[in-house]
């Protein structure tokens, strides 16, 4: 027995040894497949997920998120911090140090005036750059010397890690780019479709909304990486589909976002070819109530403050009792089998962020919900439906069209008519829902419903900016275009007297006591009813190593070290 | 029959502009935005400057009078500058049609896409048509025969089974289970040699029966009709009663006769092919036309899907205007002047 452990040991040993010391291009072709095909590889152009991913494989950041959300230096020495002298004392300015001998694939070194050149890239206006939030606040960008670049904000910025970190900001070849700025950024189809890069992989052929070849970076900083000589990134069809290429037939070795009926992914990764995997960033799953009358007879005043409060969603009792009626682990497994687990708060991550005040939430109590509709004096109809001074609980609830948000709409509606709530459903397409179309009255901005429900997240691991939706200056209304993030119109001076001092604290541990606070009071207000800590849910085939999912960064972020068991 | 088609063509220009226009207005007045599936992360102030640099903030006339010259000048310009290696007029800065998703010239996304349309979608067609000619005149001249009824039944579930289904289930077999076929297309596959060539038959057969499978059972009832129109005409009779044997009575007079509604019916399909099988191509990935314009729905971009159903439009006119003349060649009876 003995003697035979130590054989495995060797021949186990033996087996490992030359993988470690694997040189580029050893384990040949990878197949990747995005059931979303890629449109074009400048993500400043475009801010759709698919096109993000891909480009991160070309182009690099100077820092990126790890699997675990921490900020790791990338084509950057180290992380500038108020302690290493790399952020200045007022908070107003950010030096990052370039890795010195870092080339560009075709060659060149790369310098800080590229890093400075992306920045205007992005600012220049007319450009439509969708990355522009990761430059919010930035008064200018200035290259010290060769590998020095100096990010000076407008005001004290105590989280300054907007511009170059995460697949969102990476940075793009002066030399390449330098025609493109502003209204020319869309006429340069070909730097679009084949970004020089720093990342370990170079475009070979590029076929819009179809696929990408992409192979090993020649002049990639790691002599013995990527792993892979060449890849095919695909896209086209449906999740269901991709799924299927890596679980049952193996023609593909990594799928991404497979929202797919849990059960079926169950079955097809019974077939043994490979593995589903999934991670958790700050997504959640929620439902937005509506503080404001959505009546149609208001004419321009619908869902506006000025259209005065919702005629019963503005009792707490009532948004108490919807909350407590919901069992949210049900609708988890239905719906999201590994890739969800049920949250009581809007901030369910990263882990210093996450409050445990709301717990309670877990638990679906339909007795103790409608005793507290009883004692608010919200007494049952003939039909079953309960009112109060001729109002009665009925609910129009929205959201997009999507089998898994149509069987959650199913399952609520049916615990919210045990606690008599009446309910109406509405789906709605997703482009149009979540479209800017102001002559739309579907979209989620303009709320002419009173509860919806839709999944949001942010970038990274700082939850200011995203906290900050829910002040008063947030509320969508006919005076600002109804462009503003916080739907529910919940205002509350205390709460943007939190956001406020957020904005001035830059010690993380007091950050994250005002934003559990910032959680605490949205989710005891009953401003939004979350529902599901969603994942992200992609797979890999059993015989592709180094994956280590990311929901933090783009989940390519280091394919650098993938490589293919032998 | 030369009046008439110059007749035709000229009428053809109004009727295109005002397609154009019906194009252009339904896809605008639909709600539809095209920053409307990026990430909820991107904020609303910058997804309004998105669409400003889209071009979306000009008034709707503006913005059809930029496509109308764009589409009708500037890309036949380009054409001619590329065909003839020169630069006519101001190469450098005209403005193309230009896709919103992708950012470059829609017309260079057509052209790359077209050669997988024409043979995946194409070579269906023809397998098609192949297969329901025979079955057709086959199941008139024995009617109500064993053969008949069977054909009658395979065309019906051709007919109504949908490719959404009938292509999921082949998946599920040949790629799933027996593992004969791949289940996505591979796009960038160049037929080299023999083994290549292998691959490229292996990965089309799908896709190429699931069409072929359509398409023959909607030409075969034509064919079956038609040739039962004809078999019962005098001209038949007299031609048994001059003696001439079965096959010359079917084959020559009978078929012959036949084919003249069958080949209108054809030709009047043929734009189908051009604007691809959204569906099949979708559920096989095959990155041809139909898929280029579902994506297009799917992301709002309005330059990609006006210009891919404009051209759509021009060859269902285009093709109308061939069966006709053709109706008219087929049969000497038929004369428009």
């Amino acid at each position: 027995m003995k003697m035979k452990s130590i054989l495995l040991g060797a021949a186990a040993a033996l087996a490992l040894a030359p993988m470690a010391q694997a040189g580029r291009g050893d384990s040949g072709h990878l197949n990747i497949i995005y059931w979303q095909a890629v449109s074009i590889l400048n993500p400043f152009l475009s801010g759709g997920t698919k096109d993000v991913e891909a480009s991160s494989l070309i182009i690099e950041p100077l820092a990126r998120y790890d699997e675990k959300g921490n900020m790791v230096p990338w084509l950057a020495k180290e992380i500038p911090s108020v302690k290493n002298g790399g952020v200045s004392k007022d908070l107003k300015s950010i030096t990052w140090h370039i890795k010195p001998g870092i080339k560009w694939s075709d060659g060149s070194a790369l310098t800080a005036k590229d890093a400075v050149f992306t920045a205007n890239y992005c600012m220049a206006p007319d450009g439509g750059c969708a990355q522009k939030a990761n430059f919010a606040d930035v008064a200018k960008v200035e290259a010290i010397d060769d590998l020095t670049v100096k990010v000076t904000f407008s005001k004290p910025k105590p989280f300054p890690y907007g511009p170059f970190v995460g697949a969102q900001s990476p940075i793009i070849q002066a030399a390449q780019f330098k025609n493109c700025v502003g209204a020319k950024a869309p006429s340069c189809t070909e730097q679009n479709f084949h970004p020089v890069g720093t990342g370990p992989f170079v475009v070979d052929q590029f076929r819009a909304n179809d696929v990408v070849t992409m192979k090993a970076n020649p002049n990639y900083r790691d002599p013995n990486k990527p792993s892979f000589a060449s890849l095919t990134f695909k896209g086209g069809g449906d999740a269901a589909a991709a799924a299927r290429s890596v679980l049952e037939t193996g023609e593909f070795d990594y799928a991404w976002n497979l929202q797919v009926d849990p059960t079926i992914l169950k079955q097809m990764a019974a077939a043994g070819k490979g593995e589903v995997i999934s991670a958790f960033g700050t997504s959640v799953e929620r439902l937005m109530v509506n503080f404001t009358n959505p009546d149609p007879k208001l004419g321009d005043k619908r869902s506006t403050v000025e259209g005065g409060p919702h005629p019963f969603l503005s009792d707490p009792a009532v948004r108490k009792a919807l909350s407590l009626a919901i069992d949210r682990q049900t609708i988890s497994d239905v719906g999201y089998g590994s890739a969800g687990k049920p949250t009581c708060n809007v901030l369910p991550a990263p882990a210093i962020y996450a409050s445990t005040a709301n717990d309670s939430c877990l638990v679906q109590d339909i007795a103790k919900a409608n005793k507290i509709l009883d004692t608010a004096g919200w007494k049952r109809g003939s039909d079953g439906i309960r009112a109060k001074n001729g109002v009665r609980l009925s609910i129009l609830y929205q959201t997009s069209t999507n089998a898994v948000r149509q069987d959650t709409q199913a399952l609520i509606k049916q615990w919210w008519s045990e606690i008599g709530v009446e309910t109406e459903l509405k789906n709605i397409d997703a482009a149009v829902f979540f479209g800017g179309d102001q002559s739309s009255p579907d979209t989620f901005q303009k709320f002419f419903a009173d509860i919806e429900m839709y999944t949001n997240n942010f970038n990274g691991t700082d939850p200011e900016a995203y906290m900050g939706s829910w002040t008063c200056k947030q509320i969508p209304s006919p005076a600002n275009n109804w462009l503003g993030d916080n739907m529910p119109r919940y205002c509350n001076p205390a709460y943007d007297k939190l956001s406020s001092e957020m904005a001035g604290t830059a010690d993380i541990n007091e950050r994250a006591k005002l934003a559990k606070a910032m959680n605490d009071m949205l989710m005891q207000d009953g401003a939004m009813i979350p529902l599901v800590h969603r994942g992200s849910v992609s797979a890999r085939s059993k015989t592709l190593m180094g994956v280590k999912m990311n929901a933090w960064d783009s989940e390519m972020w280091n394919a650098a070290d993938w490589y293919r068991a032998k | 029959m030369l009046n008439f088609t110059i007749r035709r063509l000229l009428f053809t220009i109004p009727t295109l502009l005002l397609i154009s226009l019906i194009i252009f207005l339904l896809l605008d007045l639909a709600p539809n935005d095209p920053t409307g599936n990026l990430p909820l992360t991107i904020p609303a102030e910058v997804r309004e400057q998105i669409r400003k640099a889209l071009g979306l903030g000009d008034p709707i006339y503006v913005r059809y009078y930029r496509w109308l010259v764009q589409f009708f000048v500037n890309e036949p310009l380009n054409l001619l500058g590329e065909w003839t290696h020169s630069c006519i007029g101001d190469c450098e800065n005209r403005l193309r049609v230009t896709s919103w998703a992708t950012r470059s010239p829609v017309v260079d996304l057509i052209a790359e896409r077209m050669p997988q349309t024409l043979w995946v979608v194409g070579l269906s067609y023809v397998v098609g048509i192949l297969i329901a000619v025979p079955i057709g005149v086959y199941s008139a001249y024995r009617q109500y025969s064993w053969f008949d009824q069977l054909g009658t039944f395979i065309s019906m579930i051709g007919f109504s089974v949908p490719t959404f289904f009938t292509g999921v289930l082949m998946i599920v077999i040949f790629s799933v289970q027996l593992r004969w076929f791949p289940s996505i297309y591979d796009t960038t596959l160049r037929v080299t040699d023999w083994s290549s060539l292998g691959a490229q038959i292996r990965q089309m057969a799908m896709p190429v029966f699931v069409l072929a499978l359509y398409n023959a059972a909607q030409i075969s009832r034509f064919m079956r009709a038609s040739m039962l129109d004809n078999l019962n005409q005098d001209y038949v009779r007299t031609a048994r009663a001059k003696g001439l044997n079965e096959r010359v009575v079917v084959l020559v007079h009978v078929l012959r006769n036949s084919l003249i509604p069958v080949v209108t019916v054809i030709a009047l399909g043929v734009p189908q092919v051009f604007g691809g099988a959204i569906i099949t191509e979708q559920v096989f990935k095959v990155n041809g036309l139909g898929q280029l314009l579902i994506i297009g729905i799917q992301g709002a971009d309005i330059p990609l899907v006006q210009t891919l159903t404009f051209i759509f439009a021009v060859l269902i006119v285009l093709f109308n205007l061939i069966a006709d003349i053709l109706y008219g060649i087929l049969d000497p009876r038929i004369r428009y002047d």
